[in-house]
């Protein structure tokens, strides 16, 4: 618990960094520093792009997996580190 | 084995017609198989063969008819969450949190990705990939591409019976609007069923306009304030003025009355430079150019009557179809009329005979468009019948520089507003020409065929980048010309200068001369009244022959002489050479 907190203010003690948000497979926040309806926002648009991301990098080839995901736009970058991969994502036979 | 199948037909038989008949199946021939001569071959194992497990595909193509799209926005608020919490108690929600974060799963994962967040972000920050490289290294020589012009998007008139779209007016900030004047130019021409409707484009949406304008009468021409982007104002096909806040809607917000209008269709209308910024002046072909302040349209705040005469009487005055004014030079502005003839005037004069200060005639038709050089303001482009004119202000006999005359009509043109030496114009048969002046006089440096039918208004946006153009047809094509022709070449404006200049002075002078031959003439005329009538001797044919004969004699004489100066001067060269020969043999011998 306490490494999580310390992970958690190691991040966010780096240069730069606006904020941090820490979301379940599920899509649920969890844990954020930034006020509730950004991070309702983040976490909603977000959930659909890694799963988009991580199913077009296994559907090209299956062994690999999703590990990073970077989107810089002009004004800030948003980094995204996706964890195992969901519970809810089956297997989809393809017709 | 050989078969064999004989039939035999009578030779009185041949050439009757076919008597076609049915009859049941006969076995001519039954071959039989004979395992004996499968000794003749060997069996083969194992075999290649080629299969293939594919499905079987077809092609089909479908287009989807059009389908009208609207843009909405969704809320989204919070979800997800399983079905026994409430995400709006906060209780609940924390009581969830607190048990996800204890579970052991969740501590590992947390610490995985946070060393892995933190190598990327340190990475950011150790050095910005991305930072520009090559800043200082400029474009290196623009490539001489030929220039062109690419049709970015078309916005075509809603309504059934399609009007002209006469004038188009950009959006003061930025450009990203349109305003378009719909209106039927033909002498009663519009029927009864035409829409009086004009309207604004948003340049992202050609499917359907942002704003739809109702006049009570179909507008001419429409333009937007410089200084305050709402506000428009437009001249009417019956001569009123109307003027429209586009946060208020589409109905005019006030309209001038009928009394105190122009009486013909207000082909011009420019905003002008005041304090205020509601200034702005009309003109028509009734010849009245009548000047309005926006907050009280009920009547004019000035008229000047467009007689060359300078009297004042409305029914020598000539109709004015174009306007032009630059906020660089308040007091002055230039009208163009339907005689061809360009009227300077001053609106600071004291009486109504001074204000028109000067006229410019050259054109045979109505002037169509009028345009001071944005760089040069001394110079302006007159746009009609069927050529292209560029004057010079001092120079009031004739253009400085002139197009040749087209196979169509000119009916609008404008200056470019990155180079000075380039301009735009448009034609009956729908071609878009542009001109660079310094590259090219005798064509246009580019021709574009936009549409078939004829084009009848022009439009530069401010960038210089893009240009609309409006048809007969109420098709208003955006096109986005090439760069060369939108970025200021090197030595450009001291070229154009120099070019200017040059033409000027050549003017000067022709009608320098004009004026000398004139007033000689007239000298002439004056002096020859007072002479006796001088005889003139006419030459007999002998003493003709009698003088082209010693002419001749004299010629060949001339040549005889030279021919023998030619030849002494060999000689005499020829000595020199032997002299300085032998001299140099002396020399040697020594």
């Amino acid at each position: 618990m306490a490494e999580v907190e310390e992970t958690l203010k190691r991040i966010q003690s780096q240069k730069g960094v606006q904020g941090i948000i820490v979301v379940n497979s599920e899509g649920i926040p969890i844990k954020s520093t930034v006020d509730n309806s950004t991070t309702v926002q983040y976490a909603g648009l977000m959930h659909s792009f890694i799963m988009k991301a991580r199913s077009t990098v296994r559907d090209i080839d299956p062994q690999n997996d999703l590990t990073f995901l970077r989107i810089r736009s002009k004004k800030n970058e948003i980094m995204i580190a996706p964890g195992k991969s969901p519970s809810a994502s089956g297997f989809q036979a393809s017709c | 084995m050989e078969i064999v199948y004989v039939y035999v037909k009578k030779r009185s038989e041949f050439g009757r017609q076919c008597n076609f008949s049915d009859r049941p199946a006969e076995t001519n021939v039954d071959i039989q198989p004979d395992p004996s001569q499968a000794t003749n071959f060997i069996e083969r194992d194992p075999i290649d063969a080629a299969i293939q497990c594919a499905s079987d595909m077809s092609e089909h193509e479908v287009n989807t008819e059009r389908f009208e799209m609207e843009n909405e926005g969704v809320n989204h608020l919070e979800g997800g969450w399983p079905k026994d919490v409430n995400p709006l108690e906060m209780e609940q929600t924390i009581r969830f949190r607190k048990k996800v974060e204890k579970d052991e799963n969740y501590v590992n994962t947390i610490i995985q990705l946070g060393s892995l967040m933190e190598h990327c972000i340190k990475q950011n920050n150790a050095i910005n990939i991305y930072e520009e490289y090559f800043d200082e290294e400029e474009t290196a020589d623009v490539a001489d591409e030929p220039p062109s012009a690419k049709t970015i998007n078309v916005f075509r008139d809603p309504n059934v019976i399609k009007r002209t779209a006469t004038h188009l007016s950009w959006h003061p900030d930025g450009s990203k609007k349109l305003a378009v004047a719909y209106s039927s130019l033909e002498f009663q021409r519009s029927s009864k069923d035409m829409s009086y409707e004009s309207y604004i484009w948003d340049l992202e949406n050609p499917n359907r306009p942002d704003l739809v304008l109702r006049p009570s009468s179909p507008l001419v021409s429409l333009e937007y304030n410089p200084k305050d982007s709402h506000i428009l104002v437009g001249g009417c096909y019956n001569g009123q003025i109307a003027y429209w806040d586009t946060r208020k809607g589409g109905q005019p917000v006030e309209l001038s009355t009928v009394e105190f209008s122009h009486r013909d269709p207000v082909y011009g209308m420019i905003w002008l430079q005041s304090k205020t910024g509601t200034d702005c002046f009309s003109a028509s072909t009734d010849g009245q150019v009548l000047w309005w302040d926006i907050r009280k349209l009920t009547e004019p705040t000035e008229t000047l009557v467009m007689d060359i005469s300078r009297k004042g009487v409305l029914e020598n005055a000539l109709g004015a179809i174009a306007l032009e004014f630059e906020p660089t030079m308040p007091t002055k502005f230039m009208v163009g009329t339907e005689q061809g003839v360009v009227i300077t005037c001053n609106r600071k004069a004291k009486t109504p005979a001074e204000k028109i200060v000067g006229t410019y005639s050259g054109h045979h038709g109505p002037i169509y468009a009028l345009a001071r050089n944005p760089f040069f303001p001394k110079n302006f482009l007159t746009v009609g019948d069927w050529t292209a004119r560029i004057w010079s202000e001092d120079s009031k006999e004739s253009s400085i520089m002139w197009t040749k005359y087209h196979m169509a009509y000119l009916t609008d043109g404008c200056w470019s507003t990155i180079r000075p030496a380039v301009f735009f114009t448009t034609k009956m048969d729908g071609t878009l020409d542009v001109w660079d002046f310094l590259f090219k006089q005798n064509n246009p440096s580019l021709s574009v065929k936009v549409c078939d039918e004829p084009l009848f208004s022009l439009r530069l946006q401010d960038n210089g980048r893009f240009i609309g153009c409006g048809s007969k047809l109420g098709t208003v094509t955006l096109l986005e010309v090439s760069s060369g022709l939108c970025t200021l070449q090197r030595n450009e404006k001291n070229l154009a200068t120099a070019m200017f200049e040059r033409e000027t002075k050549r003017e000067k002078i022709l009608e320098a001369r004009h004026r000398e031959m004139r007033l000689k003439e007239r000298t002439k005329a004056e002096g020859k009244e007072e002479d006796v009538k001088v005889e003139t001797e006419e030459e007999k044919p002998e003493e003709q022959l009698a003088r082209v004969q010693k002419e001749f004699f004299e010629i060949i004489e001339a040549e005889i002489r030279r021919k023998e100066r030619a030849a002494k001067l060999s000689r005499a060269q020829e000595k020199e050479v032997t002299d300085e020969n032998e001299d140099e043999d002396l020399y040697k011998e020594e």
